[in-house]
């Protein structure tokens, strides 16, 4: 049993199935009767829509039906909301424009659905939107913050003249002015976080089904987040009674917050589903999926920071500018604001903060949470201001660090931000990571590449995130010989199946291949707040574990009664009761045992066992640890290798180290690709997206990046039970910082400080050029 | 996609013959241009003439000093060709160096240099080797073969047979990748022969280019010292995200230079 238990490698039960196809993916199901939808999307960043003849399209043979935002508004449809209240600079509310499910009057950036196109085939739904004649007005068009906020800028809202969608402030302002204004030394930097565009390997897919016997709807979808479907769908779309809802997760195929929200096709197929009688089957393309799915990060940073001589934080003043794209998406205004603002004191003791931040309407592709969600772009910002203070004030990165850092006799530290750190020991991960990666040695490999007319530089990052939100339901049934597991969380990839039954095979005593996880079915699972902010292990775990516990109470009691002894002798261990007089019985007997009635106490059922427990999170986790990255800039082409990855992190308790190290990975890969290729570009006038399909967007590859040296130290987090802290998000959030370090270092004999993300071959081109030139 | 016909016809002579009486027909080699194209319904051939039935432009052989390869030699084999390794090593590694694994193992060099992509690497081994391009009906030089961005001179029903590749003393080909698509942002073919030395650029102007003054200059100096000075104009250079014509300018002089390194080192 150990060998399945918590903290042990097992591999991911998921494995087999979606590695020899027998994965279903929302595009995999097959509706009898299905018809094949394709949402007709807008070319144009900015338009009115003066008319839209669906005609030529209604002709065709194979066309069941051609919907536009005039049959939406004519059916009562709702549209998709923002579920964060803004203030403008005044403090009053300021509105939130919804996302209509198919714009009617004006189209606000390039991909907004326009018409749905219903057909016997997807071939003919195609040829069908092709004939859809949309008689557009284009209008001036904004893609960037700088150009929505200059004077005269077009605005996306007629109600948002000024596009500045709306204003945040946390903190102490005058006392941060006045640390400044004694501080021995003033550090200021301007960042951009580049924005991304999140890729997840399935593109999304809605297939919507409709019985008109009982006016009961049944979506399937590629969702991180069933029952928030369920919600927006019978709140804000359908608007329905939520028991009139059915939504359907299988496998998802990677979601990195962008699967996290309700999206207008998953509502458009439902209703065409119901208007024409037969499912209606929706799969977006690898186009689609760059257009019309949210988008990350896109902040503009600008950081005053005071300083002591010898190197202590005394202030931090952030000035920011986010870009939320044309609308303000389900969590948009969340992100660059509190999730943000929550993290900036990181793992320094900050005396002072104050950070403002001004939401930006662009006639770009709505932008929300992206893996990290806020904590990446405050860990990116705390971690380039150190080392630029470090250059300044003569210390080392380590030093700076080490002199900043709250010390674990402090915990639990409530931050000037807000948050209460529970645990952890920065100073120990940073000397763990830094000799791991032989931070020492550093010098004789620059010396080394140095004679081989290479650059190589190193960089670390100390970050530390928060996790874990809200509370989350689980139930354990015991059916067919099994164990299922029925939890609200939502796998898209991280390999739940695999960590929950970890947790109840330990605490039941069963083995690992008895407990099966259900999840993604709001009929069966009656609550669920899916999968977003590494929540599922902190909360889906300790919810699990009170439902283990809960079944071996309640089989005290049965087995009591079969043993015919008192409840209060019979103990439990290993996965078997027993009197203290040495007469058992196994648990998975005791499940056999209860499915004749005659085994049965008074009043119970075949569901003796059964039980469903719930975890509320009283508070947040703190995962953290510390990256160090080593590269090398060919000076000749401005290209960056990444030759060396080191990460030691403490994420508390491990369920599972090969899941984790999974995490790790895929964090530290996309906190690469943010930091060195991806590069989402707009054309500044036509606010076209430039880079919408791999052929121009640079996704890291394996061959991009090094093999990862990763460590787990982990202190076992006091705020839930099993102590887990959380570790989806944690690679993102360590990564960029560490690899602009790392790049700068390598640079700095040049004179070189600063490099925005992404530094791509031809921006470290310049940025030596522009060095040499000033030298 | 939007629909078409298909045929496989069994000779070359059969092939030309309906692309002769096809309005709208296509020829289909590796099809690693033509289908997404078509997939995103930016083409819309009436015929695709699939060429895979006609083994015989399959074959790689050497006789004398010339490599023969035919144009529906897949580029992963050109890459693993002993033929080609043991004369032109240079150009079994640009054939490794193609795309990916997939679309290696299903172009053709034939349908790369009738594609003529100006940032494909083939079109830059043909010039620098001065390649000869045998078609159904005529031999034309590389030199007069690729005239502009996607053209060639080849007629609308003419169809490349094979290519004919004088073995050069020494070659090299340095390629610097566009990261997300792979294609060369620049590539440059380096080759030395008994008659000179020839300088091919890809991927940085609207088609393959020659570069005469690097040329000259390794004629008399075969170094990588030569050229270091030789700048490259940057007006007419390709310009987009990934690279503005001024750093491809510059990304010139540098694979050229790496490229005439690493041929020292094979010669």
């Amino acid at each position: 049993m150990q060998r399945f238990g918590l903290g042990q490698p097992v591999r991911r039960s998921e494995d087999p199935r979606l590695l020899t196809g027998r994965g279903r993916y929302a595009a995999d199901v097959r509706l009898p009767g299905e018809a094949r939808a394709v949402v007709l999307r807008s070319p144009h960043a900015h338009a009115r829509i003066r008319a839209i003849d669906t005609t030529r399209a209604l002709a065709m043979p194979g066309v069941l039906a051609v919907l536009t935002g005039a049959d939406v508004a004519a059916d009562g449809l709702g549209e998709v909301p923002c579920s964060i209240r803004v203030n403008g600079r005044d403090g009053q509310r300021m509105p939130r424009p919804g996302r209509p499910l198919l714009a009617a009057e004006r189209v606000r950036y390039v991909g907004d659905g326009v018409a749905l196109v219903v057909a016997e085939t997807l071939a003919t739904a195609v040829d069908a939107a092709e004939r859809i004649d949309v008689d557009y007005d284009p209008l001036p068009a904004v893609a960037t913050i700088e150009a929505a906020v200059a004077d005269g800028a077009p605005p996306v809202w007629d109600a948002v003249p000024d596009n500045r969608a709306f204003f945040w402030q946390r903190g102490d302002g005058d006392a941060v002015a006045a640390a400044l204004a004694g501080a021995d030394r003033i550090v200021s930097l301007a960042l951009a976080n580049n924005r991304v565009v999140p890729c997840a390997m399935e593109p999304r897919a809605a297939v919507g089904a409709f019985d008109a016997a009982t006016g009961r709807y049944t979506l399937y979808t590629s969702s991180q987040s069933p029952h928030g479907v369920k919600k927006g769908l019978s709140a804000h779309t359908l608007n329905v009674p939520e028991e009139m809802v059915h939504v359907i997760v299988g496998d998802v195929g990677g979601g990195f917050g962008t699967k996290i929200f309700h999206y207008p096709e998953e509502a458009l197929v439902l209703w065409a589903a119901r208007r024409i009688g037969r499912p209606v089957k929706w799969v977006g393309d690898r186009s689609e999926a760059f257009l019309a799915d949210t988008h990350g990060r896109d902040q503009r940073n600008r950081l005053t920071a005071g300083f002591t001589a010898d190197g202590r934080l005394l202030a931090l003043k952030v000035e920011s500018f986010a870009n939320m794209g044309a609308y303000l998406n389900c969590f948009g205004p969340a992100i660059p604001t509190e999730m943000t603002g929550c993290m900036l004191s990181g793992v320094y003791a900050l005396p002072a903060l104050h950070a403002v931040c001004e939401g930006v309407y662009t006639n770009t592709t709505p932008v929300d949470a992206y893996r990290g969600a806020g904590r990446p772009e405050a860990s990116y910002m705390l971690e380039r201001l150190m080392d630029a203070a470090a250059r300044e004030l003569g210390l080392t990165p380590d030093a700076i660090r080490r002199l900043n850092f709250i010390t674990p006799d402090r915990m639990p530290y409530r931050t000037v931000t807000g948050p209460v750190y529970d645990s952890g020991d920065f100073g120990r991960r940073l000397d763990a990571a830094l000799a791991k990666a032989d931070w020492a040695g550093a010098a004789g490999r620059k010396r080394e590449a140095a004679a081989r007319g290479s650059l190589r530089g190193i960089g670390l990052s100390s970050y530390v995130e928060i996790c874990g939100f809200q509370g989350e339901d689980a139930t354990i049934r015991f059916a067919d010989g099994g164990i299922e597991v029925l939890v609200g969380t939502q796998s898209t990839g991280q390999g739940h199946e695999t960590a929950y039954a970890q947790i109840v095979a330990e605490t039941l005593g069963v083995p690992f291949d008895a407990v099966t996880v259900v999840q993604g079915d709001t009929d069966r699972i009656r609550t669920g707040l899916g999968t977003s902010g590494s929540r599922s292990l902190p909360v889906g775990g300790p919810a699990v574990k009170r439902a283990a516990e809960a079944v071996i109470a309640r089989g005290r009691g049965f087995a009591a009664h079969l043993l015919q002894a008192d409840a209060g002798e019979v103990r439990f261990a290993e996965g078997r009761f027993e009197t203290a007089g040495g007469r058992g019985i196994d648990l998975m007997a005791l499940a056999e045992a209860a499915t004749d009635p005659a085994n049965l106490p008074p009043g119970e059922t075949v569901a003796v066992l059964d039980a469903t427990a719930r975890f509320d999170l009283e508070a947040s986790t703190f995962p953290n640890g510390c990256h160090v990255c080593e590269v090398e800039v060919d000076p000749e082409t401005g290209r960056v290798t990444v030759v060396r990855y080191t990460v030691v992190d403490d994420f508390g308790t491990v369920v599972n180290p090969l899941l984790l190290a999974g995490q790790v990975h895929g964090g530290i890969a996309q906190g690469i690709g943010q930091a060195l290729m991806e590069f989402t570009a707009y054309d500044p006038d036509s606010a076209q997206l430039l880079t919408a399909s791999f052929v121009d967007y640079a996704l890291p590859r394996a061959a991009d990046l090094p093999a990862f040296d990763i460590a787990f130290d982990g202190i076992p987090c006091t705020t839930n039970p099993l102590g887990i802290k959380g570790a989806g998000e944690a690679g993102t959030i360590g990564a960029c910082p560490a690899v602009i370090n790392a790049v700068i270092d390598a640079l700095a004999p040049l004179g070189v400080t600063h490099i925005d993300m992404p530094a791509t071959p031809e921006a470290v081109w310049r940025t030596i050029r522009a060095a040499k030139t000033a030298a | 996609m939007h629909p078409f016909d298909y045929i496989q016809p069994g000779s070359v002579a059969e092939a030309v013959g309906l692309m002769r009486d096809t309005a709208d027909a296509r020829f289909l080699a590796g099809g690693m241009t033509l289908i997404p194209v078509m997939k995103q319904r930016l083409a819309a051939p009436s015929l695709l003439i699939d060429l895979a039935r006609l083994a015989e432009l399959r074959a790689i052989s050497a006789k004398g000093g010339t490599l023969t390869i035919g144009a529906l030699a897949r580029h992963a084999a050109v890459a693993e060709s002993p033929v080609v390794q043991a004369r032109i090593p240079a150009l079994a590694s640009l054939a490794a160096g193609i795309g990916d694994a997939q679309v290696r193992n299903r172009g053709t060099i034939g349908g790369s240099l009738a594609n003529n992509d100006p940032v494909a690497d083939y079109p830059a081994a043909m010039l620098a080797l001065g390649a000869r391009i045998r078609t159904d009906r005529r031999c034309i030089d590389a030199d007069a073969f690729f005239t502009g961005m996607f053209a060639t001179a080849l007629e609308p029903d003419e169809m490349i047979i094979q290519v004919e590749v004088p073995v050069p003393e020494a070659a090299a080909y340095q390629k610097f990748e566009q990261p997300a698509s792979h294609y060369a942002v620049a590539g440059v073919m380096v080759a030395k022969a008994a008659d000179g030395v020839r300088v091919a650029v890809t991927g940085a102007g609207s088609g393959v280019f020659r570069m005469p003054a690097m040329e000259a200059a390794l004629a008399d100096d075969f170094t990588p010292a030569a050229i270091t000075g030789i700048a490259v104009p940057a007006d007419g250079l390709n310009a987009d995200l990934h690279a503005s014509a001024e750093y491809r300018a510059h990304l010139v002089t540098v694979l050229a230079g790496r490229a005439v390194a690493a041929a020292m080192g094979r010669s």
